[in-house]
């Protein structure tokens, strides 16, 4: 008998991005057992980890964590490919898409608390485009957007001031 | 200056430019609210009986209107910006427990009777009968 032994090379910055991603699918996951008060309002506590990485490390560790974390998220919640996995990973791409561009603000003036809100506004939008072109193709999304872009400011803080602490406790002991 | 020695008592992690974020976007969602959720006073009754538009009544005035359908003659009422089905031959009766329509797009409809009631504003904010 022959054994086919298939290995892939690994290096470091593939196991940093393992264990972070871990982390970020452990918190996504006790997320989902969470019910929402209101249906597609959620606190978003992975984002803490993307943003934690974008911060200690580079974006395209961060975008590594992010999307990884989406995939095998919703396989591990049995949803990969349903609505629900679509507008996880819409909102991941635009949240991305929005630190990309804010990371380089000046991080004298802007901390991560910056980064978090805008993340978080790019998270919602993203995700509502999908569901105002393919899921309700309707104008009464409208009427919804106060809420949700509420919902991000709000989140969007409280994650930005968790990854501060964790930042500062991180330099401090 | 108070607004320093607040960021430092509570909010240590807040940066200038952080608070600038912050304000800024309490704005744009705010103004989210008041465009999105202002509900338009409306000043006209579009009133129809099938497809066909039996008419436009001026909302701002204390009149009824009688409109006969196939099961008979439901009664509406206008009344000074708000209009409403009083009296319906149909079953149901869900076209008079809608009560008092008063703003723009809202509209209530007895389908039994073929009529439906929309009230008409400066512009349509969306069509809500044809969506």
């Amino acid at each position: 008998m022959t054994h086919s032994i298939t290995s892939i090379a690994t290096n470091p910055q593939d196991h940093k991005i393992a264990r972070l991603t871990a982390l970020a699918i452990g918190m996504h996951v006790l997320e989902a057992i969470f019910p929402s008060p209101l249906p597609g309002v959620k606190p978003g506590i992975a984002n803490i980890v993307t943003l934690f990485v974008l911060m200690e490390f580079d974006f395209a560790t961060a975008a590594w964590v992010s999307l990884l974390r989406v995939f095998a998220s919703s396989l591990l919640l049995g949803q990969f490919l349903t609505p629900t996995f679509i507008l996880s990973l819409s909102g991941a791409v635009a949240s991305l898409i929005v630190l990309r561009f804010a990371q380089h603000l000046p991080r004298k003036y802007f901390s991560v608390i910056t980064l978090s809100i805008l993340a978080a506004f790019g998270h919602i939008a993203g995700q509502l485009l999908v569901v105002r072109i393919w899921l309700i193709p309707q104008a009464g999304v409208a009427y919804l957007i106060p809420v949700f872009a509420l919902a991000a400011l709000f989140f969007g803080c409280v994650n930005g001031l968790v990854v501060a602490r964790v930042i500062q406790n991180r330099q401090h002991g | 200056m108070w607004l320093k020695r607040l960021k430092n008592a509570a909010y240590p992690d807040f940066l200038l430019g952080d608070w600038v974020v912050l304000v800024a976007s309490l704005v744009v969602v705010l103004l989210l609210f008041k465009i999105l959720w202002s509900h338009q006073q409306a000043n006209r009754l579009e009133v129809r009986q099938g497809s066909k538009i039996l008419g436009v009544y001026d909302l701002n005035q204390a009149r009824s209107l009688s409109v006969a359908g196939p099961l008979g003659v439901s009664e509406i009422v206008i009344q000074h910006g708000k209009a409403r089905f009083k009296h319906s031959p149909c079953a149901n009766q869900y076209c008079v427990h809608q009560g008092w329509l008063k703003t723009v797009g809202q509209v209530a409809i007895c389908l039994p009777n073929h009529i439906s009631l929309e009230l008409l504003g400066e512009k349509k904010p969306y069509d809500s009968l044809n969506y």
